[in-house]
């Protein structure tokens, strides 16, 4: 508003604005452009989602324009060093290393954003459900949520690699099903606030069902904290994924991932064929610290939500 | 100057063109834009002011704890010849507690509750007083014993989930007052407290200003509180004193059109309820803008073009000073009647209870107990009794006020009624249907006849829903109309509740308070309800923003013919708004009648000691008002006491009340009925009368 203004406006805006008889309300900026604001406020945030759209594309434009054969060995090109032919060198059986990260990167990041995904829905639809209801019904889920945290998720992903022929779904499920417990905790806890919550009073006392109840009300108020923990479950997936993978239960080749990929390379440690081993680990480390950095952000930037500022 | 120099030399505290900024995200709140005041030796000062005013702010600054972001960045706070404003942290701290002491509001959160209250008073003392640790327990005995704690020497050991809200306000002030602090600022003292023990309270802490020879800045939003209370008042207006006079004179000789609006707009306990009460329209402006002119202009209807222009200052001699360039007159500042006289429009008649018609509700025997439960496997281990054995009928279109304090049971009843709470015996008939017999399915479909309406507006909408869907939502739940019917509906209900249709595009954060409370009554009407239970539906407000809509809630009233169930601590209020008062204590209903009846002849000794307690915002009255006792904390629900339940707090209390729990009867006429054996107003026909609670209330005809 400008600094001076003439009394005569000034009576013409007082009168407008007084013409309800409450007032007007105060058209604030969004929830999501201030959470935005906050966001792109903190650089490590703005440096995470830089180096995941970096990879994005390395990954899935990369390989249009870097084209190389990933499928069919060539044992003339084995151990090659970096040279203006092979940038990165190439590996034990003669793949491009570089054309090789790139498809390595793409089962990496296609199942963790998907694991994490899977994981999140179902683990908040389950909390929220547990949270909401009460009673046994939330004994029971969540005694269920118990038993599956009791066992270490590495022995349970062992086993299951080794019972079913690991494909890209198949380590979908597996990591989503070692995941989804932590946002099913986190959501009955934030069900069970919610649940005494006036507004919730208020739509139960217009005559509205639970369902209604828990995906109108509960859910959308559990969106915050969730897009956090997806982030981060985004990189603990990528690290489970590599961790399977390093152990040799990943996808067999001629599939590729980084955590496989390392693998190989650690064979040739002693050997100084350094391209093998420090650009899987990098990428592994560089992606998951970025996600690391977004869900750091992200959940500052999700704390601000309802303030007024 | 020499009344100046005067100042000078016997104030204790000097506040001179203060200046306190509070940084945010995007915007710089000016909290406090140039206050000047002086507190002087043994002198209470007032400070009122609605939220947002810089009221707390002032007290903040002064003792140095101001919020993240707030500095103050001008102007002088003098204490014993210190500017606290310049004083480094070291030297602050000193200050605080030794030099001034402070108690604030809500004593749940700022006693630390893994400490013993023991702990929380000796950490002061020798902190500021290094004496050795028995020195200071013994120091701490002495402060209880002085603010009035029973048993002391055991309740040093307590923690403080194990005291009462009044006995934690008490040890607060015990706390404060632990290294002699010449200067106590007390930030609303007893707003989180209920009425009879905020007159305890407040009585302590004058007793103690005058024994201990300090100053007190008492700062409150309570009019009346400060009128029975403070020698000298100040009104702060969006950062400003806007008035500052004695008590006396602030309250015979307004000033200020804002005060004057402030004072008319509350409604008294002692005065009837045909008139609309006058509120301040429009909304407290936006402290992050420039501002140009007086800020109150907006709202004043006294304002001219000149006061959006120019600056009023603080004029007036030492007594009595305004800032304002139309000051109110002599003879429309005296009293309160000229404002009055502005805004008086008859009102409908009450229904009255000779009206024969079928009752719209009838509450008979409602009992609810919550279980106590102890362990992992919920082993019971007592029951709270919630509300035990209530019963009373409505007719269509009247207003039954429900008032008592915290724990009385009063919220509870109000879900059992709107069927949110089933109760464990008893039954409550609407309209003919019993709700406690129907199922879960008959139950959804009935909600729509009744609805409730929420204390707190920010928590009783959905913040991640916009108003437009928020209303919508009751019709499509309930299966009513079609999208073009839906929004026209709502168009029109926003009209009624004072909003404009662009609410709809809104989320419920974007909206004042007020705005968010005209909203839950917009939701509620959706469905075109018969009856409302309205709980505390302006008890979150501001006193300006509280009048608009209590006048909203009568005119909502007769526009939508509706039966109104209000529940609220705050007895004027209720006076305001009700026909017909229900008191309750404990669990109970211990008086029920019309409002000229109960609040003119109390018959409980409960009713007339919640009268007097209520503070009254005219310092002749309200200091010359006799004192009705009731003394102590109010029992646990857990273990009633026997027979009748006040006694343990009453003045009468007599043999006969320990053993027999006294039934309501009537005491003046059939329809004001006391639960007492000794009533303060006795009449035969009361003894004549008496007969079992479920007969003279469900018999309307005799």
């Amino acid at each position: 508003m400008a600094t001076t203004r003439d009394p005569l406006a000034t009576r013409a805006l007082v009168e407008r604005t007084a013409a309800p008889e409450g007032g007007e309300a105060v058209a604030s900026r969004g929830i999501w452009r201030v959470i935005l604001d906050v966001f792109l406020q903190n650089r490590l945030a703005v440096v995470g989602v830089g180096i995941v759209v970096f990879f994005l594309l390395f990954c899935f434009v990369g390989p249009l324009i870097y084209r190389t054969t990933q499928v069919v060995t060539n044992l003339t090109l084995i151990h090659l060093a970096p040279s203006s032919q092979h940038l990165l060198g190439t590996d034990a059986d003669g793949y491009d290393e570089l054309g090789r990260l790139m498809v390595g990167g793409q089962t990496s990041l296609e199942v963790g954003l998907a694991a994490a995904v899977v994981a999140t829905l179902w683990g908040t639809l389950w909390g929220a459900v547990a949270g909401f209801v009460g009673g046994a019904v939330d004994a029971v889920m969540m005694r269920i949520v118990d038993s599956v945290l009791a066992i270490p998720p590495i022995f349970l992903l062992l086993f299951l690699a080794t019972a079913f022929t690991p494909s890209v779904s198949m380590l979908i499920f597996v990591v989503a099903f070692v995941s989804w417990v932590i946002p099913a905790r986190l959501v009955r806890g934030e069900s069970l606030s919610l649940r005494s919550r006036d507004f919730i009073l208020a739509v139960r006392g217009m005559g509205s069902r639970d369902r209604r109840l828990v995906l109108r009300h509960i859910l959308p108020n559990a969106v915050g904290p969730m897009i956090v923990y997806a982030t981060f479950a985004v990189a603990d997936a990528i690290l489970l994924v590599a961790a399977l993978s390093f152990l040799g239960l990943g996808i067999p080749p001629p599939a590729a991932n980084w955590g496989e990929m390392l693998s190989n390379g650690l064979n040739y440690i002693a050997d100084g064929w350094w391209w093998l081993v420090y650009p899987a680990g990098l990428c592994i480390v560089l992606v998951v610290v970025a996600f690391n950095f977004i869900g750091d952000a992200l959940r500052d930037a999700v704390e601000v939500r309802l303030q007024r500022r | 100057m020499t009344e100046a120099q005067r100042v000078e030399c016997t104030s204790l505290l000097r506040v001179d063109g203060l200046k306190t900024e509070i940084r945010q995200r995007h915007a710089t709140i000016r909290a406090i834009d140039g206050v000047s005041f002086s507190v002087a030796q043994g002198e209470t000062v007032g400070l009122v002011g609605e939220s947002g005013s810089g009221k707390t702010m002032t007290g903040l600054s002064i003792i140095g704890l101001l919020p993240p972001g707030g500095r103050v960045v001008g102007g002088r706070i003098l204490f014993l010849g210190q500017d606290l404003a310049r004083l480094p942290a070291r030297a602050m701290r000193a200050v605080r507690g030794s030099g001034i002491g402070v108690v604030f509001q809500d004593p749940m959160t700022s006693l630390n509750p893994c400490m013993t209250i023991g702990d929380q008073i000796v950490e002061p003392i020798r902190a500021h007083r290094e004496s050795d640790r028995k020195a200071a327990r013994r120091r701490a005995l002495e402060l209880l014993d002085l603010v009035g704690v029973p048993q002391a020497k055991e309740r040093l050991k307590d923690y403080p989930h194990q005291l009462s809200g009044g006995l934690r306000q008490r040890v607060m002030i015990a706390i404060a007052l632990s290294c002699d602090p010449k200067l106590l600022i007390a930030d609303e003292p007893t707003t989180a407290l209920d009425v009879t023990i905020q007159s305890e309270i407040l009585e302590l802490l004058g007793r103690l200003k005058a024994a201990l020879s300090m100053s007190m800045l008492l700062i409150t939003h309570d009019l009346g509180v400060i009128a029975g209370h403070a020698d000298r008042v100040i009104v702060m207006y969006a950062g400003r004193i806007v008035e500052e006079a004695n008590a006396s004179e602030l309250f015979a000789q307004t000033r200020h059109p804002y005060t004057g609006a402030l004072l008319a707009s509350i409604p008294e306990v002692d005065e009837g309820t045909d008139r609309v009460l006058y509120s301040i329209p429009g909304v407290p402006p936006d402290l992050s803008q420039d501002r140009q002119g007086c800020a109150f202009a907006p709202r004043c209807d006294r304002a001219t073009g000149r006061c959006e222009v120019d600056d009023p200052q603080l004029e007036g001699c030492a007594d009595h000073s305004a800032a304002c360039f139309n000051p109110l007159t002599t003879e429309e500042g005296s009293g309160r009647s000229p404002m009055h006289a502005v805004a008086v429009e008859p009102r409908r008649p009450p229904p009255s209870s000779a009206d024969k018609r079928a009752p719209l509700l009838v509450v008979d025997h409602v009992v609810k107990t919550y279980p106590v439960t102890t362990g992992v496997l919920r082993r019971r281990i007592g029951a709270v009794n919630a509300v035990s054995d209530v019963s009373f009928t409505m007719t269509q279109g009247e207003t039954l006020g429900l008032v008592g304090e915290s724990g009385c049971g009063k919220t509870t009843l109000g879900k059992m009624i709107v069927a949110l709470e089933r109760p464990d015996a008893g039954s409550i008939v609407f309209d003919g249907i019993d709700l406690t017999k129907q199922s879960n399915r008959a139950t959804r479909t009935m909600r729509r006849n009744f609805q409730l309406i929420f204390q707190d507006p920010y928590s009783s909408l959905d913040p991640r829903m916009r108003v437009g869907p928020a209303l919508r939502e009751p019709m499509v739940i309930n299966a009513i109309g079609n999208g073009v019917s839906r929004d026209r509906r709502i168009t029109e209900l926003l009209g009624d509740v004072g909003l404009s249709k662009e609410a709809v595009r809104y989320y419920p954060h974007e909206f004042s308070g007020g705005q968010r409370q005209r909203i839950g009554f917009a939701r509620a009407l959706t469905l075109s309800p018969r009856l409302i239970v309205a709980d505390e539906p302006v008890s979150a407000l501001d006193v300006s923003i509280r009048s608009q809509l209590l006048n909203l809630i009568k005119r909502l009233q007769e526009a939508h013919e509706l039966t109104y169930l209000v529940i609220s601590h705050d007895l004027s209020v209720v006076r305001y708004l009700a026909d017909r008062i229900g008191v309750m204590y404990l669990g109970k209903l211990v008086e029920i009648g019309t409002c000229e009846q109960v609040y003119g002849r109390p018959a409980h000794p409960y009713t007339a000691g919640l009268l007097a307690a209520v503070p009254i915002p005219d310092p002749a009255r309200e200091r010359a008002k006799r004192r009705i006792p009731v003394n102590g904390e109010l029992p646990s629900a857990r273990n009633p006491p026997s027979g009748c339940r006040f006694r343990t707090r009453c003045p009468r209390a007599q043999e006969r009340c320990t053993v027999e729990e006294p039934v309501l009867q009537a005491v003046s006429g059939t329809d004001h009925q006391a639960a007492c054996h000794f009533p303060l107003v006795a009449t035969d026909v009361g003894k004549s009368a008496q007969r079992d609670g479920s007969r003279a209330f469900g018999s309307d005809g005799a």
